[in-house]
C-alpha cells in the first residue's frame, strides 16, 4: 500500500481478529475495530478482558489466531516494518533494563527503532517527561512512577505516530496522572492517535475521543464519548424525605422510583433524552400522596455507571 | 536492513559486558593462570613433548577454546534470556526488527567478546610459556568461526530455556564433558584404539584439533576435516535457528 492510501484510511484497522492462547483459552473473539487518525481511543474491560492481547497483536507481540491488522496502512504481519515503525508501545508491566541509565535505555529505543542518532529529541522527550535530571541515574534506582515515565519515554524516542498506553496510570500519583494527560494531549495536537486501556473511567472519560468496551474477548461497544454519555446516560433526581416512608405508596408504583434502605431517600430515574423527564408529574403526585421533602438534588450517570451496566448486561 | 537497530542492540550487550569488567577479564585470566600453573608448569614438567611441542604450549590452543565455548555460549544465551526473563523483551518484539537482524546485533556482540577473550588468553599464556603460530590467518579464523557458531549455539539455547536451570544444563553437562574429552590437554592419539574411533563422534575434537594445527602445524585430524566440521556445526545452527524464527521465535504467544 502506497503512503498516500495509508492516510486515508484508519490509522488501526482490526479485522476479524481472534485469539486463542496455547492453554486452550480463548482471548479474544472476532474483534472489528477501526481506529481515526489523530484521536484518543479508551478501551475499557475488566481484569482478563483481553485489552493487553488486542494491543500486543497490533504491536507485533501476541500472534493472532485469525484476522487481520494494519497499522498506519501497513498489514502487521506481512508489512511488520513499516507497521511497527509507526507504533510506540508503553506496556502495563513495568519491565525495564535495571542496570542502564535513563539516558542509554531511550537511546536504545531510538536506534531499535531504525531511526538515527538524535540527541536533541531524546532530550526534549525526557524533559517533557520530568526525566532530564535523572537522565544519567541507573533505572533501578527510580521510583515505581518514573519507572512507567521511563517506558514511555522509551515509546517515544522514535517519534511514533501511534502510541499505545496499557494502562499508563495504574500505581501513579495524581501529579504524574495530570502530567501524563497533559502529555496525551500535546501529542494529539501534534497528530499521533493515543490508544489506552484503563480502569479509571473518570480518566476515560476526561480523555477520550471515542470508548470502546471489551468484556470476555468480545468488542461490546464502540461509540464517540458523548454519544456514548447522551446515549446511555440516564438522570436520577433524589428527594430527602420529611418522614421516613414506610413502602412506595401502590399509587405510584407504576413510576421508576426506589426507596433507599433507610426510607428517608427517594430515588426517581430519568432518561435526559426523553421529551418528559416527568419531574412536573412527580412532584405533582408526590403532593397528591401527602409526602413531603426537604431536599432534593439531580445527579447525571457516570460513565462508570454505564460501564458497570453494560458489563453486567453481558454477563447476565 | 535495519542497521540502527543491529547496531543499538550490538552496543546495549557490548556495554553490559563491559559493564562487569572484572567479571569479564579477572576470571578468564585467573583461571588460564591456574591452568598454566597446574597443568603447564606442575603437570607439564614432568611430560614428556607432544608431536614436538612442549606439553604447555601444547594445551594452550585447547584452553583457549575451552573457554571460547563456554563463553560464546553463556554469552549470547544470557544476552537473550535475560530480556526474557525481565520481561523487557516486548521491546525487541514489538520493533521493525528481523530475526536476522536481532541475530547480528545479539550473537555478533556475543562472539566479540569471546573473539577479545581469546586474545587475553593467548597474552596471559606468554608470561607462562613460549609458543609461536605457524598459521595465523588460519588462527584468527577458526577463532572467529568457533565464537559465530557457538555464540549462535548459545542464543538458540537462550530461546529454548524457560528457566535458569535449563540455561545452565546444556553447557553443563554437555559442553564442558565434551570440551574435556575432546582433546583440549591430551592428543587424540595417546588414547586406546577404540576410544580414539569414538572420539571421532566428538564435534570439539575437530575445533581443537585444527586450532591446534594452525599454531604448531600437527593435528589429530586433518585441518580440512576440522574446518569441514565446523561449519557443518555452524550450518546446522543457522538451521535450528531458521527453524524456530518460522515458528514465532519461540517468544511470540
Ligand atoms: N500468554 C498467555 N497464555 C495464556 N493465556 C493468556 C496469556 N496471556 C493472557 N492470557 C489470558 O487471556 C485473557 C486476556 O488477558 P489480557 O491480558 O489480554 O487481559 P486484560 O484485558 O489486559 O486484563 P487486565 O485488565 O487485567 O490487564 C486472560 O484470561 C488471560 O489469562
Ligand atoms: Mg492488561
Amino acid at each position: 500500500m502506497h503512503a498516500e492510501a495509508a492516510h486515508a484510511g484508519p490509522v488501526v484497522s482490526i479485522k476479524g481478529v481472534g485469539k486463542t492462547y496455547k492453554s486452550g483459552h480463548t482471548a479474544l473473539k472476532n474483534i472489528d475495530l477501526d481506529i481515526r487518525r489523530g484521536e484518543i481511543f479508551a478501551l475499557l474491560g475488566p481484569n482478563g478482558a483481553g485489552k493487553t492481547t488486542l494491543i500486543g497483536i497490533i504491536c507485533g507481540i501476541v500472534r493472532p489466531t485469525s484476522g487481520t491488522v494494519t497499522a498506519d496502512g501497513f498489514d502487521v504481519l506481512t508489512d511488520f516494518r513499516r507497521a511497527r515503525e509507526a507504533i510506540g508501545l508503553v506496556p502495563q508491566e513495568l519491565s525495564t533494563d535495571a542496570f542502564e541509565t535513563v539516558w542509554s535505555s531511550v537511546s536504545f529505543s531510538r536506534g531499535l527503532f531504525g531511526k538515527p542518532r538524535d540527541n536533541a529529541h531524546i532530550e526534549k522527550v525526557l524533559r517533557g517527561l520530568s526525566l532530564w535530571d535523572k537522565k544519567d541515574a541507573k533505572i533501578m534506582t527510580l521510583s515505581g512512577g518514573m519507572k512507567r515515565r521511563v517506558l514511555i519515554a522509551k515509546a517515544l524516542a522514535h517519534e511514533p505516530r501511534i502510541l499505545f498506553l496499557d494502562e499508563p496510570t495504574a500505581g501513579v500519583d495524581v501529579e504524574l496522572r495530570h502530567d501524563m494527560w497533559e502529555m496525551v494531549r500535546a501529542l494529539r495536537e501534534t497528530g499521533v492517535t493515543v490508544i489506552l486501556t484503563t480502569h479509571y473511567i473518570e480518566e476515560a472519560e476526561d480523555m477520550a475521543d471515542r470508548i470502546g468496551v471489551i468484556n470476555k474477548g468480545e468488542l461490546i461497544l464502540v461509540e464517540d464519548k458523548a454519544t456514548l454519555m447522551r446515549k446511555l446516560g440516564k438522570k436520577q433526581l433524589t428527594l430527602t424525605l420529611q418522614a421516613p416512608l414506610e413502602a412506595i405508596p401502590e399509587a405510584l408504583a407504576d413510576l421508576p422510583l426506589t426507596l433507599a434502605d433507610d426510607r428517608h431517600c427517594l430515588t426517581y430515574t430519568f432518561d435526559t433524552q426523553a421529551e418528559e423527564t416527568g419531574i412536573a408529574a412527580l412532584l405533582r403526585r408526590l403532593n397528591e400522596q401527602g409526602i413531603d421533602f426537604k431536599d432534593l438534588k439531580s445527579e447525571e450517570s457516570s460513565l462508570e455507571d454505564i460501564f458497570v451496566s453494560l458489563v453486567h448486561g453481558a454477563r447476565a | 536492513m535495519n542497521v540502527h537497530a543491529i547496531a543499538a542492540i550490538y552496543r546495549f550487550e557490548m556495554a553490559r559486558t563491559f559493564r562487569t569488567l572484572t567479571q569479564s577479564i579477572a576470571s578468564p585470566v585467573l583461571s588460564t593462570s591456574l591452568y598454566f600453573i597446574v597443568f603447564g608448569t606442575a603437570i607439564g614438567s614432568r611430560m614428556g613433548q607432544i608431536g614436538g611441542v612442549s606439553y604447555g604450549a601444547f594445551i594452550i590452543p585447547g584452553l583457549i577454546m575451552l573457554s571460547l565455548l563456554n563463553e560464546s555460549i553463556s554469552n549470547a544465551s544470557f544476552g537473550i534470556y535475560l530480556p526474557k526473563w525481565s520481561g523487557t523483551i516486548y521491546e525487541l518484539l514489538s520493533a521493525p526488527v528481523s530475526a536476522i537482524e536481532a541475530i547480528l546485533g545479539y550473537v555478533g556482540a556475543a562472539a566479540t567478546k569471546s573473539v577479545l577473550l581469546g586474545i587475553l588468553i593467548l597474552v596471559t599464556a606468554r608470561f607462562f610459556v613460549p609458543y609461536h603460530i605457524e598459521h595465523p590467518f588460519v588462527m584468527v579464523g577458526f577463532l572467529v568461526l568457533t565464537a559465530a557458531t557457538f555464540s549462535l549455539f548459545g542464543f538458540i539455547i537462550g530461546l529454548w530455556a524457560d528457566d535458569f536451570q535449563k540455561l545452565q544444563v546444556i553447557p553443563l553437562m554437555v559442553v564442558t564433558p565434551l570440551t574435556f574429552l575432546g582433546g583440549a590437554f591430551y592428543s587424540i592419539s595417546m588414547l586406546p584404539p577404540l576410544w580414539q574411533k569414538i572420539a571421532l563422534f566428538n564435534p570439539v575434537v575437530y575445533l581443537i584439533s585444527g586450532f591446534r594445527w594452525s599454531f604448531y602445524g600437527v593435528s589429530d585430524v586433518s585441518v580440512g576435516i576440522s574446518l569441514v566440521a565446523t561449519f557443518g556445526f555452524l550450518l546446522a545452527c543457522v538451521a535450528v535457528v531458521w527453524w524456530i524464527f518460522r515458528t514465532g521465535w519461540k517468544l511470540r504467544s
